[in-house]
C-alpha cells in the first residue's frame, strides 16, 4: 500500500496522468482492502493478519494487525480516498502533483494509525496525517486558508504532544509500547495510582477530544472544513475526525478503565452539550459548508456519548455511526462541493429553487441529507438508533437529551434543504446550471449506493464487530464482576448480537 | 627513532585533531602560493581534512583507550562527538566555498580557522583533564572569534567578532576560576581523580559547589543555555551564515561532551546539587528561545533563537544522570547538528549577496520556485519542530523518555508545551514558502553542486535518523556506556 507513492513521485508535469495514476492506485488500495474482509475472522478475539518486526529496539516495534473496529475504518479510509481524487478530478488546477501526492500520503498515515498496534508506531502515523492536511488547507483552500491551517495544526499539535508524554510515561510503568502486552499484563495498571491514571487518561483524551472535536474544543473544526478544498474536507470530516473516537476506543478505554468510568459523567455531558450546541448552531449558519461543518460536531457527539456509556449496544452504535457519519458527511461535502464548483460560494441565500435547473443533483442532495439526519432505512438510523438505545439503558436523561439532537438535525438539514432546492429560483445565474455530469453521477450514486447498503445490511457490519467490543468492555465487566461477588451479566450483553434485533424492531431497552 | 607502543598508541588515539591540525597549517603555508583565484583549491583541502579526520576517527577507534597517561580518552563517548564535530565542520566547509566567493571572502585562511576550531572541539569532547580541556576551548573558541568576524566590511559581523570576544573570554574566565578551586579543594584536575576525591570524603565541601557553579557559567556560554545566552542572537546573526552554521552546532556538541564528563563523572555522585540548576536554566532557556524566537521575522535571527530552544531540550536530557539521558543528549547533538547545518546553508544560499534577503518576507513562495531546495528547508524545520520520521522527533523523544526514566515529568511537560510554541514560527516560514505569493524582484539563484551535496547530505541524514535510528542510537548506548563505567 505504501509503495503506490513511489509512481507518483515519478511524474511531475502530466496532469492528466497524474489523477489517472492517483485514481487507480486509490481504488487499486480499495480492492486490496477488501481482501481483509476475506482473512478476517469474525469469531477471533485478539488481532489477526498481524505483521510484527524489529524496529528501533527499546521496546518499539513494527506491529500492525486489524480487529473489527479497525477493519471497518480502514475499510472506509480507502473508499472515501478514491471518492475524493475524483471530486478533485477538475477543481484543483494548480499544483496536481502535490496534490494529489498529499491526499495518497494521508491516506497512508490514516491506515497506519488504524492499523498500528505499537504505540509509538501510532503516533508517528497520527503525526504523519497532519502535514500533508496542513498543505492541502493552506495551498488549496479558500480565502482564509491559512489561517484555518494554522489553527487546525496548533490545535492538534498540543494534544498530541501531551499523549506523547502519556505514551513515554505509559512505557515507563510498563517497559513496552506494544498495545496487546501492555492490554495482557495488567499488574501495572494495579500499581497505578488514580491520580496518575487520571493524568495519564487525561492526557490521551485530550488529544483525542481534540481531534474529534469534543464541545469547548470544537472551534478548530468549522474553519478547517470551511476553508479546506471539497477532497480536503471529505477526509478531514470522512476519516480524520474518526482517529479522534478510535483513540478513544482503541487505546483511552481499554488502557485506563477505571479512569474513564470516573470521567464518563463529565464527558457524557460534554457529548451532549456539543450535540445539541453542534445541532444548534448548524441551524442558524448561512453558509452551506459550514452548516454542514457543525453537523459533525453534533454527530461526533454521538459516537463519543456512546462509547462513554459503556455498553455493549451503544459502543456497536458508536463504530456504526462512525463508519455511516463518514460516508454520509463525506457525501454531503461533496454535494456541497459540486455546488461551488459551479457558483464558487456557499452562502444558502445565492442558492434556491436549484432542484429546477439541476433535478439530479439535488435528488442525491436530499438522499444523502436524509441519511445524515438519521431516516430508516438508511445508515444514519441505524447508528444513531443503537447508540440511543445503548445509552438509554445505562443513562435515561442522558438518552432524552441526546435524541433531542436527532430531531435538531431533521430542522437544519431538511430547512436548508429546502432553502437551496425548493421555490423558485431566486438568482437569475442559477437558472442556467448545468445537472451533475457523468462523472459527479458516478461519485453520487456510489455513495448512494454505500448509504443504501448499510441501511439495509447493517448485521454484516456488526457481527464482525461484535467481538472487538467485547473486548473494549472487558475491563469493566472484570470491575463490576470484582465489585459484585455474584453478578447477574449485564442483561444488554446479550442482544449485543444485533442481527437477531435489527430487522424486527422489537427492541426492549 | 624508535617508538614504544604506547607512543604509537597515543598518536593513534589523537588521530583525528593531528590530521585537522596539519592539513590546518598546511593549507596556512600554502595560502600566499595560491593565486587569489585559485583559492578554491584550499578549500577542498579543507574538505579532505574532514575526511582524512573522519578516518582518523575510525583508526582511533581502533586503538580506544586513554592518551598521554589519561590525559584525553579516546572511548567511544569522545568518538561519537568526534564524528558529530568534524561531521558538521566538513558540511560548513561544503557550504561555505561559494558563500565565499559571492561576497568576495575566499581566503585559505577561513578553511584553517574552521580546521583549528574542530580540532579544538575534538579535544574537548575527549578531555580527562580541565586544563587539556581549558586548551581545547580556547583553541576552538579563538578560531570561532575570529571567523565570526570574517565578513570584515559588514558592521554586524565585526559587532558579532566583538561582542563574542568579550563575553566568551569572560565566560573562560570563569571556567578557569572554577578549575582553579576545584583543584583547591580536591588537589587535582583529572576528571576521574575528582570523583576519587569525592567518594572518599563523602560530603561536598561547599568551596567545590562554587567551583562546579563556575565551570557551570563558563560552559554554560558555550552551549548558550540561559541565562547565558544573551550574545547569542547577535553573535549568530552577524556572523557570516555557513559560520553561524557552525557555531551553532559543532562547539555545543563538543561543550556539552564535555559538561557531561564534569557533571556526570566528576559530580556524578552529587548530581542532586546540580539538578535543581540545571533544571531552572533548562526552563528559563527553553521559554526565552521559543518565545523570543516567536516574533522575529528575520530568518536567520528566529534560528538563532531556535538554538537557544535547543540546548533547552538537550539540558532535559541532560538532567536524567543516567546512561539513557548521556545516550539521549548524544543522538540529540547528532540529530540537530544535522538539521541546524542543513537550515542555516539554505538561509546562506537564500541571503544571496550581502546577506540582503533574510527576512521572511523574502520566502514567499519559494515552494513554486525553488521546489527541492524548499523541501529541504522544509524538512530541516519539520525536524527542529520536532515531526515524527525525522531526527528531531526522535531526538525529542529520547530525551523526554529519558527525563520520565529518572521522574522529571514537569520539566518534560513544559518542554512539551515549548515545542508547541515552536511549532508556530517554524510553520510560519512553511507558510511564507508556501502559501505566500511570489514576490516579483526576485531572481533565483542556482545552487551550487557543493552547496548541494552538503543539504542533500544533511537531508538525508535527517531522515535516516528519523526512520533507522537504531544504529545510532546502539552507538550512543555504547558511547554513554563507556563514559559511565570508569
Amino acid at each position: 500500500m505504501l509503495s503506490v507513492l513511489a509512481i507518483l513521485l515519478l511524474r511531475s508535469s502530466d496532469h492528466a496522468w497524474i489523477r489517472r495514476i492517483a485514481l487507480a492506485a486509490s481504488v487499486a488500495e480499495f480492492l486490496i482492502s477488501l481482501l481483509l474482509l476475506r482473512g478476517f475472522d469474525s469469531a477471533a478475539s485478539n488481532f489477526q493478519l498481524e505483521e510484527f518486526h524489529e524496529w528501533i529496539g527499546r521496546g518499539i516495534h513494527y506491529h500492525i494487525g486489524i480487529d473489527g473496529i479497525s477493519l471497518f475504518l480502514v475499510l472506509l479510509t480507502t473508499f472515501l480516498t478514491p471518492l475524493a481524487i475524483l471530486c478533485s478530478w477538475q477543481s484543483i488546477q494548480q499544483n496536481v502533483k502535490g496534490f494529489f501526492i498529499s491526499l495518497l500520503v494521508i491516506e497512508t498515515a490514516m491506515i497506519g494509525v488504524f492499523v498500528s498496534l505499537d504505540l509509538f508506531l501510532f503516533f508517528v502515523f497520527w503525526e504523519l496525517t497532519l502535514i500533508p492536511m496542513y498543505f492541502i488547507i493552506g495551498i488549496w483552500g479558500h480565502e482564509h486558508r491559512i489561517y484555518a491551517a494554522i489553527k487546525f495544526i496548533l490545535y492538534t499539535m498540543f494534544g498530541s504532544i501531551l499523549m506523547l508524554v502519556a505514551i513515554l510515561w505509559l512505557y515507563n510503568l510498563t517497559g513496552s509500547f506494544d498495545l496487546p502486552a501492555i492490554l495482557r499484563n495488567s499488574d501495572w495498571l494495579a500499581a497505578l495510582s488514580p491520580r496518575t491514571e487520571m493524568l495519564l487518561f487525561g492526557a490521551f483524551f485530550l488529544a483525542f477530544a481534540i481531534k474529534v472535536p469534543l464541545f469547548p474544543l470544537h472551534t478548530w473544526l468549522p474553519d478547517a472544513h470551511t476553508e479546506a478544498p471539497t477532497a480536503g474536507s471529505v477526509i478531514l470530516a470522512g476519516v480524520m475526525l474518526k482517529l479522534g473516537t478510535y483513540g478513544m476506543l482503541r487505546f483511552c478505554v481499554p488502557l485506563f478503565p477505571h479512569a474513564a468510568l470516573r470521567a464518563a459523567p463529565y464527558i457524557g455531558v460534554l457529548a451532549i452539550i456539543g450535540i445539541v450546541y453542534g445541532a444548534l448552531v448548524a441551524t442558524v449558519q448561512h453558509d452551506l459548508k459550514r452548516l454542514v461543518a457543525y453537523t459533525s460536531v453534533s454527530h461526533l457527539g454521538f459516537v463519543v456519548l456512546g462509547i462513554f456509556a459503556f455498553n455493549a449496544i451503544s459502543i456497536q452504535g458508536a463504530i456504526y455511526q462512525m463508519l455511516n457519519h463518514g460516508v454520509s458527511t463525506g457525501a454531503l461535502f461533496l454535494a456541497v462541493g459540486m455546488l461551488y464548483d459551479r457558483r464558487h460560494t456557499h452562502e444558502i441565500k445565492e442558492f434556491g429553487g436549484l432542484a429546477t435547473p439541476m433535478p439530479v443533483l439535488m435528488s442525491f442532495f436530499m438522499f444523502i441529507a436524509l441519511s445524515s439526519l438519521a431516516l430508516p432505512p438508511l445508515n444514519g438510523f441505524i447508528g444513531e438508533f443503537l447508540i440511543l438505545i445503548g445509552t438509554f439503558a445505562a443513562h435515561h436523561t442522558w438518552a432524552s437529551w441526546a435524541a433531542s439532537g436527532a430531531v435538531l438535525s431533521a430542522i437544519y438539514l431538511l430547512w436548508a434543504y429546502q432553502r437551496v432546492a425548493f421555490g423558485e429560483v431566486t438568482v437569475e445565474k442559477n437558472r442556467s446550471l448545468p445537472d451533475a455530469t457523468a462523472r459527479e453521477k458516478i461519485i453520487l450514486a456510489t455513495l448512494a449506493l454505500a448509504i443504501l447498503f448499510m441501511g439495509i445490511a447493517s448485521p454484516l457490519f456488526t457481527r464482525r464487530m461484535t467481538v472487538a467490543t467485547e473486548n473494549v468492555l472487558r475491563p469493566f465487566n472484570q470491575m463490576q464482576n470484582a465489585a459484585r461477588p455474584a453478578p447477574a451479566p449485564p442483561a444488554k450483553k446479550q442482544i449485543g448480537h444485533l442481527a437477531t434485533i435489527l430487522p424486527g424492531w422489537q427492541v426492549r431497552p | 627513532m624508535q617508538m614504544s607502543a604506547e607512543q604509537i598508541s597515543n598518536l593513534h588515539r589523537l588521530a583525528p585533531e593531528i590530521v585537522l591540525c596539519a592539513f590546518g597549517v598546511v593549507i596556512m603555508v600554502l595560502d600566499p602560493f595560491v593565486s587569489a583565484a585559485r583559492q578554491r583549491v584550499l578549500a577542498w583541502l579543507a574538505f579532505a581534512g574532514t575526511l582524512v579526520a573522519l578516518a582518523g576517527v575510525y583508526v582511533a577507534a581502533h586503538d580506544s583507550g586513554a592518551a598521554y597517561s589519561g590525559l584525553i580518552h579516546a572511548d567511544s563517548f569522545s568518538l561519537f562527538v568526534h564524528v558529530v564535530v568534524i561531521g558538521a565542520a566538513g558540511l560548513a566547509v561544503l557550504g561555505s566555498i561559494n558563500y565565499l566567493d559571492t561576497e568576495g571572502l575566499q581566503r585559505g585562511e577561513y578553511y584553517a580557522l574552521v580546521l583549528f576550531a574542530t580540532a579544538g572541539m575534538g579535544i574537548l569532547a575527549g578531555a580527562n583533564e580541565l586544563v587539556t580541556a581549558f586548551i581545547g576551548l580556547e583553541m576552538s573558541s579563538i578560531s570561532t572569534y575570529i571567523l565570526a568576524g570574517f565578513r570584515r566590511r559588514a558592521s554586524q559581523s565585526n559587532e558579532a567578532s566583538l561582542k563574542y570576544f568579550i563575553l566568551g573570554s569572560f565566560a573562560t574566565a570563569f571556567f578557569l576560576y572554577g578549575i582553579a578551586i576545584v583543584y583547591g579543594v580536591t588537589g587535582s584536575t583529572r576528571i576521574d581523580a575528582i570523583q576519587a576525591a569525592f567518594s572518599a570524603g563523602g560530603r561536598l565541601p561547599g568551596l567545590a559547589i562554587l567551583g562546579l557553579g563556575l565551570i557551570f557559567v563558563g560552559l554554560g556560554f558555550k552551549v548558550v543555555v540561559a541565562p547565558f545566552q544573551i550574545y547569542a542572537p547577535d553573535v549568530y546573526e552577524g556572523a557570516p551564515t555557513p559560520v553561524t552554521a557552525l557555531l551553532a552546532s559543532a562547539p555545543k556538541a563538543a561543550t556539552f561532551a564535555l559538561m557531561l564528563r564534569i557533571f556526570y563523572v566528576s559530580f556524578g555522585t552529587a548530581s542532586h546539587l546540580w539538578f535543581w540548576a540545571v533544571w531552572v536554566s533548562a526552563v528559563l532557556t527553553m521559554f526565552i528561545g521559543n518565545l523570543a524566537a516567536l516574533v522575529q521575522s528575520n530568518v536567520k535571527r528566529m534560528l538563532a533563537y531556535s538554538s537557544i530552544a535547543h540546548a533547552g531540550y538537550i539540558l532535559v536530557a541532560f538532567i536524567a544522570s543516567t546512561d539513557l539521558g548521556i545516550a539521549a543528549v548524544l543522538f540529540y547533538l547528532a540529530a540537530y547538528a544535522l538539521m541546524k547545518v542543513g537550515a542555516f546553508l539554505v538561509i546562506s544560499h537564500l541571503g544571496q549577496q550581502g546577506e540582503k534577503r533574510l527576512d521572511i518576507r523574502d520566502y514567499a513562495g519559494l515552494g513554486m520556485r525553488q521546489p527541492v531546495l524548499a523541501a529541504c528547508f522544509s524538512l530541516f524545520l519539520l525536524s527542529l519542530l520536532g515531526l515524527p520520521a525525522t531526527g528531531g522527533f526522535l531526538g525529542k523523544f529520547f530525551a523526554f523518555q529519558a527525563a520520565l526514566d529518572s521522574r522529571v515529568v514537569w520539566l518534560v511537560v513544559i518542554a512539551a508545551i515549548n515545542s508547541i510554541i515552536g511549532a508556530y514560527y517554524y510553520l510560519r516560514v512553511i507558510i511564507a514558502m508556501y502559501f505566500w505569493e511570489p514576490s516579483k524582484d526576485y531572481t533565483p539563484t542556482t545552487v551550487a553542486p557543493a552547496l548541494g551535496a552538503a543539504l542533500f547530505a544533511a537531508a538525508l541524514g535527517t531522515l535516516y535518523l528519523g526512520i533507522f535510528p537504531a544504529r545510532v542510537l546502539s552507538l550512543a548506548k555504547t558511547a554513554a556506556d563507556s563514559l559511565l563505567m570508569r
